[in-house]
């Protein structure tokens, strides 16, 4: 391609694709839309927490005494699970 | 270059590295028209504009620790804006980005026969929008929006001789599409 196809294809570019405006802006505020993308970004980041019920912990806590009391209800525990 | 009165420290810019949300705000409301601008120069589609600003604005604050307040915000912002546009025009398929409000804005030819005129033009775009994105992007700004080179290989990231070349790389493929659909320029 020699210097005159260069610019004779350079003008039916510019034909085609008209040039964006010079003061082109976007017609709503974009501000609020980030917010929300950088919240989003903020709850995918945080790490999962399991929060176990205190009842579920005072059960565990009695069995455990249970268990340790009378050691022979070992097996039957272990049965039922 | 650097910027002396950017690299003091407690400068907006300074403020914005340390993840301050008002300084990024106030960046955000200086930027985003440059930005916008930018991409839609790339992109060529408002709605894919706004997106884009948006995606590029959410890298930026991601990427805050690695900005240095020394240099100038714009540039800097326009790399990233650069690189998120070129993200989408790999995502796109060609045949659907000559779209509608894309040919309305056209401007009209300046021959006498418009119908003709109109469908090379729209000829012309559809081939342009096969080419690979990179050299998209080089030509679009470079011919189009005629940004200075220097400009266009910093967003790229390339050397500004690596802007002429793809530029060059681009209208070559242009015309030989152009000329497998029957039109000469």
């Amino acid at each position: 391609m020699n210097a005159h196809d260069e610019e004779q294809t350079r003008q039916l570019l510019k034909q085609a694709l008209p040039p964006v405006e010079r003061n082109a802006e976007p017609e709503r505020d974009l501000w609020p839309a980030v917010l929300r993308r950088l919240d989003a970004d903020a709850v995918r980041r945080q790490p999962i927490s399991f929060s176990v019920p205190w009842f579920d912990w005072a059960l565990l806590g009695g069995l455990a005494v249970f268990v340790a009391s009378f050691p022979a209800t070992i097996p039957v525990f272990l049965y039922y699970l | 270059m650097p910027d002396g009165s950017s690299s003091v420290p407690g400068s907006l810019m300074h403020r914005f590295r340390q993840g301050d949300l008002d300084a990024f705000e106030a960046l955000f409301r200086e930027h985003q028209r440059p930005v916008y601008g930018w991409i839609l120069r790339i992109v060529r589609n408002t709605a894919a504009a706004d997106d884009l600003t948006v995606e590029t604005f959410w890298r930026i604050h991601r990427a805050h620790e690695r900005f240095q307040p020394e240099y100038p915000f714009g540039p800097w912002a326009r790399r990233i804006a650069t690189r998120a546009a070129l993200d989408w025009l790999r995502a796109q398929r060609p045949e659907v980005e000559l779209t509608a409000e894309m040919a309305r804005t056209l401007p009209s030819a300046p021959t006498g026969n418009p119908g003709i005129a109109a469908e090379i033009r729209c000829k012309t775009a559809l081939a342009f929008s096969r080419l690979p994105p990179s050299l998209r992007a080089a030509a679009v700004l470079a011919v189009v929006e005629e940004q200075p080179h220097k400009e266009v290989a910093a967003a790229l990231g390339i050397t500004v001789g690596a802007v002429k070349l793809r530029v060059f790389r681009a209208l070559r493929l242009l015309r030989k599409d152009l000329e497998r659909q029957g039109i000469k320029p």
